[in-house]
């Protein structure tokens, strides 16, 4: 049985005049133990999966309908104190920004201490002894001074390490990981990436990772969603995505990659912007920016299917695969 | 800390030179001297005698700075109409004053801190719909009117409370008689205490809530949401400790405006503090002890703005005072 | 290039003004019914000569003998005192418009010298910077430290005392003015010195200085555009309580004379008789303030739901 799955969920907005829809029929499941990528531009509704994971939408976005199933609990029709006892115990999230995650204050020790008694009947010493070693875990020196310092003290990539930490607190099954190092420098980017895949695997904690960058999905992550405007548009084993990619989206993500690139060459961008909530073009969303697009692109909306190794929402997927085919054998 | 400190005295002290500047300035332009001590009777050899004694003639520098050290030595002249030295008569009504402070801020940080959570918290309930409401009418009655229409209806109409004067007191230390310790003492502290924190009250509730709700916006709340947390710890220790942050900043300032607000309060209760003696004062020209409140009032500013600092200081950890100092 | 920005920077606040502004206030009944209520009793103020049917100001229409007469729907009432009389004599209902007027005067009048002070203050200090921005702001922490009130309070009880209160009361509204003006200045400076500082940093300004253009038009044609929204914000507030400080001062006896009394002064004349039974020189003066006041703040913080960026999340 699957850890996490989630069908047909769709997520709603309640703006001034109207409701308008941020998460259109998502399904996918994750079993124990396994990494899954969610991967878009900014506004494709990834961090919105997240949140809504966890049931912790805040206003004015709310769960409109569909199914949650942590461990055959549905998330979504869960009471308070049931959805407190599953957040922080059995799913941690990871925030994106460490700067303005922790409280600033409370101290590290405060704000570790507090999330394991939340869920564990300790004394406060044996929860700052449980810290400490979690600390250690994450590689954090001299942790015990760490406890009594107030997260302004602390860099980011340190303070983000924290966060690890806690999420690690409880021993949860399922991490999920919000853009966990977009606001971090550069340099400390992968250590973070690289301690997160260590823990993860060392400890069999599943992960949901959410980001932008398909390089480290390639790097993390055993499955990945491609999420576009709401909707998923393709789903599959990471390597085949990675390698294969079917949607035109997810071809011009990976085309748009430096690596991608010769040097000295132009990026090759995806032309054009992803489009607002309130205005997602007719049929399917990417129409409007994608090349291949035909009437029925602009009239119709795609539903995901198997093609190959992996599931995609495209109309013309089998034209494209025979164009590839037929530039491959010219060339 | 102590290089903080130090910058935070030095400007107190810069502040206390303009205050003294002020009052050496009211001191000598306002009313005459001369004919507070012998009259106009004497002839004008004698006076310009006398304004040699008392030093009248002497260049402004020495004038101030002879003002400064009698000052500094406690000596704020002696006031024409008490014939008491100015500081006595201040510090005899300074408790008095300071009562009604104490009642009106218990009443406002007791008040203020529950109802600006439970607003924060529940915005949409009739409940508080109606506290937001009576908070903006709160903030429309000048502190005078509500004093006035208190007495109308306790005092007047119903009989219930005294309308003027402190009641009965008991000396406790020094100058210092309290109206805490009988019943009587009670009652006749209860309207003015309301009337001087009618208007604080309301504008701290607003506050309250404003900063709270910006706070349960913030990512910290909702990350301490997302790692379970009880919501009551939520609310009464991440929340309202960043909250209280601002609150503790607007509260030093209010801090001046109540000390404007006790010289109202005071004048409709006819209740003998500082306020009221003050206006007294200036009806009668009685500058030394104009020059004195002036002086105590500004002390007072100068003292709990500091304390207010270093409150602030302490509470927010992001504030390192070693650092402030440098 | 920087008037494009600029011209930008003014169709976003007249759409503001047009869409959304007007929408939210079609939307609350509660805004709708405030500016009603104050663009009533501000025409009526205005209109005070036309309207009242006496003159308080006119000595040869007051007669003491008509002194604390209640309203008209009270026992021994006069009819042609529709809100009964002051202790003087006066008509409450020709007073109170005339006070009514005078409040609000005053109460614009010392916003508008805020406001000019607060803004030239706070654009000198935001654009200027350095050691002039430090001491103007150090300046107005010690200035906010104090009171409007209090020092309202000492510098007019200094100048009656100095001056003699004939000669005071002849130009108590300049004083009043000038006090309440004077000592609310900070707050302006503070806000408009923040716009300066945010708007600095942008392109167009920069591109502004590079095209040739002068600090003084850079400042008042580029940068004061975008802090007009908040400067309407705090207007609002500040003219409530302009007109309450000028209530509380007049109160004290340090504002208007009872000769030429604003709300405050009658409130004050009549509290001396509100033992004696003659409420309604009081509570009658005393429920026009509260409602003027009140309107006001309700407008104002109908305003700053609308106009504050802060609250415009989600």
């Amino acid at each position: 049985m699957s850890l996490l799955s989630v069908r047909d969920l769709n997520v709603k907005f309640a703006m001034r005049d109207e409701t308008v829809t941020a998460l259109n029929g998502i399904s996918f499941d994750l079993a124990k133990g396994e990494r899954l990528g969610i991967v878009g531009e900014s506004g494709a509704g990834k961090s919105i999966t997240g949140f809504a994971l966890m049931n912790l939408l805040s206003r004015p976005g709310f769960i409109d309908s569909g199914e949650i199933l942590f461990d055959g609990q549905d998330v979504v029709t869960m009471n308070n104190k049931q959805l407190r006892e599953i957040r922080g115990n059995r799913i941690a999230m990871i925030f994106q920004d460490p700067m303005v995650t922790l409280n600033p204050v409370l101290t590290i020790g405060q704000q570790m201490v507090e999330t394991l008694r939340a869920h564990r009947k300790v004394s406060h010493e044996e929860a700052r002894q449980i810290a400490v070693v979690k600390l250690r875990e994450v590689y954090i020196p001299s942790p015990e001074e760490r406890l009594d310092q107030y997260p302004h003290e602390l860099s980011g990539g340190m303070r983000q390490r924290i966060i690890i930490a806690i999420a690690l607190l409880l021993d949860p099954q399922l991490i999920i990981a919000d853009e966990p190092t977009t606001a971090l420098d550069v340099t400390i980017q992968a250590d973070i990436m690289e301690l997160m895949l260590e823990l993860c695997q060392s400890n069999q904690v599943g992960l949901i990772l959410i980001t932008h960058d398909l390089g480290v999905v390639s790097q993390m992550t055993e499955r990945t969603l491609v999420m576009y405007a709401g909707r998923i548009i393709e789903s599959g084993r990471t390597r085949s995505i990675i390698n294969d990619p079917q949607h035109p989206y997810t071809q011009g993500l990976i085309n748009a990659l430096p690596q991608q690139t010769q040097p000295g060459e132009r990026l090759r961008q995806i032309p054009g912007n992803m489009p607002t909530l309130a205005q997602i073009p007719s049929g399917c969303a990417f129409n409007p920016r994608c090349e291949f697009a035909t009437d029925t692109c602009r009239s119709q909306i795609p539903k995901i299917s198997q093609y190959g190794e992996v599931e995609v929402a495209c109309h013309e997927v089998h034209r494209l695969q025979l164009e590839t085919q037929l530039e491959d054998q010219e060339a | 800390m102590f290089a903080y400190l130090v910058k935070r005295v030095f400007q107190a002290i810069a502040v206390m030179f303009v205050i003294s500047l002020i009052a050496f300035a009211i001191q000598g332009n306002l009313g005459d001297p001369l004919r507070e001590l012998v009259g106009q009777s004497v002839s004008e050899e004698v006076r310009q005698q006398l304004r040699e004694e008392l030093g009248l003639n002497d260049p402004f520098l020495a004038q101030y700075l002879r003002f400064v050290s009698n000052a500094l030595q406690g000596d704020l002249g002696t006031s024409y109409f008490f014939k008491e030295p100015a500081l006595d008569v201040i510090l005899k009504k300074l408790p008095a004053t300071l009562e009604l402070v104490l009642g009106a801020t218990i009443i406002i940080i007791g008040l203020s801190v529950p109802l600006g959570v439970y607003t924060a918290i529940k915005p949409n309930t009739i409940l508080s719909r109606g506290i937001m409401g009576l908070s903006i009418v709160g903030i429309s009655v000048p502190v005078f009117l509500t004093a006035i229409l208190m007495i109308f209806l306790f005092s007047v109409e119903l009989g219930w409370l005294p309308s003027f004067g402190r009641g009965d007191i008991v000396p406790v230390w020094g100058y210092w008689e309290t109206n805490f310790a009988t019943a009587d003492g009670w009652l006749h502290i209860l309207m003015p205490s309301i009337a001087l924190a009618s208007i604080m009250l309301p504008l701290f509730v607003r506050l309250i809530r404003a900063e709270m709700m910006e706070v349960l916006q913030s990512e910290y709340v909702r990350y301490a949401t997302a790692k379970g947390i009880n919501p009551w710890r939520i609310y009464f220790v991440h929340a309202l400790k960043n909250t209280l942050l601002p609150v503790i900043t607007v509260g030093g300032v209010q801090i001046g405006t109540m000390v404007a607000y006790t010289i109202l309060t005071e004048t409709v209760f006819q209740w003998p503090g500082m306020g009221f003696m003050f206006l007294e004062a200036v009806n009668r020209v009685d500058t030394p002890l104009i020059v004195a409140y002036l002086i105590v009032v500004g002390g007072i500013f100068v003292v709990t703005n500091t304390i207010v600092d270093l409150i602030y200081g302490l509470v927010n950890p992001t504030v390192n005072l070693a650092r402030m100092g440098a | 290039m920087s008037d494009l920005s600029q011209q930008q920077q003014l169709s976003r606040f007249a759409k503001i003004m047009d869409s959304n502004m007007m929408y939210s206030f079609r939307r609350n009944p509660v805004a709708v019914a405030s500016f009603v209520v104050f663009i009533i009793i501000a025409i009526c103020a205005f209109l005070a000569p036309v309207i009242a049917p006496y003159n308080p100001y006119d000595p040869a229409q007051i007669d003491l003998l008509n002194s604390e007469y209640p309203p008209a729907w009270v026992e021994g009432a006069l009819p042609e005192f529709v809100l009964g009389t002051d202790d003087q004599g006066r008509d409450l209902w020709s007073t109170i418009l005339y006070g009514t007027r005078l409040s609000i005067i005053i109460g614009i009048c010392a916003v508008a010298l805020q406001a000019f002070l607060g803004i030239s203050i706070g654009l000198v200090a935001g654009y200027v910077g350095g050691r002039t921005d430090n001491l103007l702001m150090r300046l107005a922490d010690i200035q906010l430290s104090f009171s409007t009130l209090m020092v309202a309070i000492i510098f007019l009880a200094v100048t009656q005392a100095l001056f003699g209160s004939e000669l005071f009361n002849r130009y108590a509204v300049f004083f009043l003015i000038a006090v309440i003006g004077v000592a609310e200045w900070p707050q302006y400076a503070r806000t408009v010195r923040a716009t300066v500082l945010a708007e600095k940093k942008k392109e167009y300004i920069d591109s502004a200085r590079v095209l040739g253009f002068g600090p003084m038009r850079i400042m008042l044609r580029h940068i004061l555009p975008n802090s007009l929204s908040p400067i309407f914000v705090i207007s609002t507030v500040q003219v409530a309580n302009a007109i309450i400080s000028e209530a509380s001062l007049s109160f004290l006896g340090l504002g208007m004379p009872p000769s030429q009394p604003s709300l405050g002064s009658l409130i004050s004349s009549g509290f001396d008789y509100i033992y004696s039974g003659s409420w309604w020189i009081t509570v009658i003066p005393g429920v026009v303030l509260v409602v003027l006041v009140l309107v006001i703040n309700l407008l104002g913080d109908w305003v700053r739901d609308v106009l504050n960026p802060k609250l415009y999340k989600g």
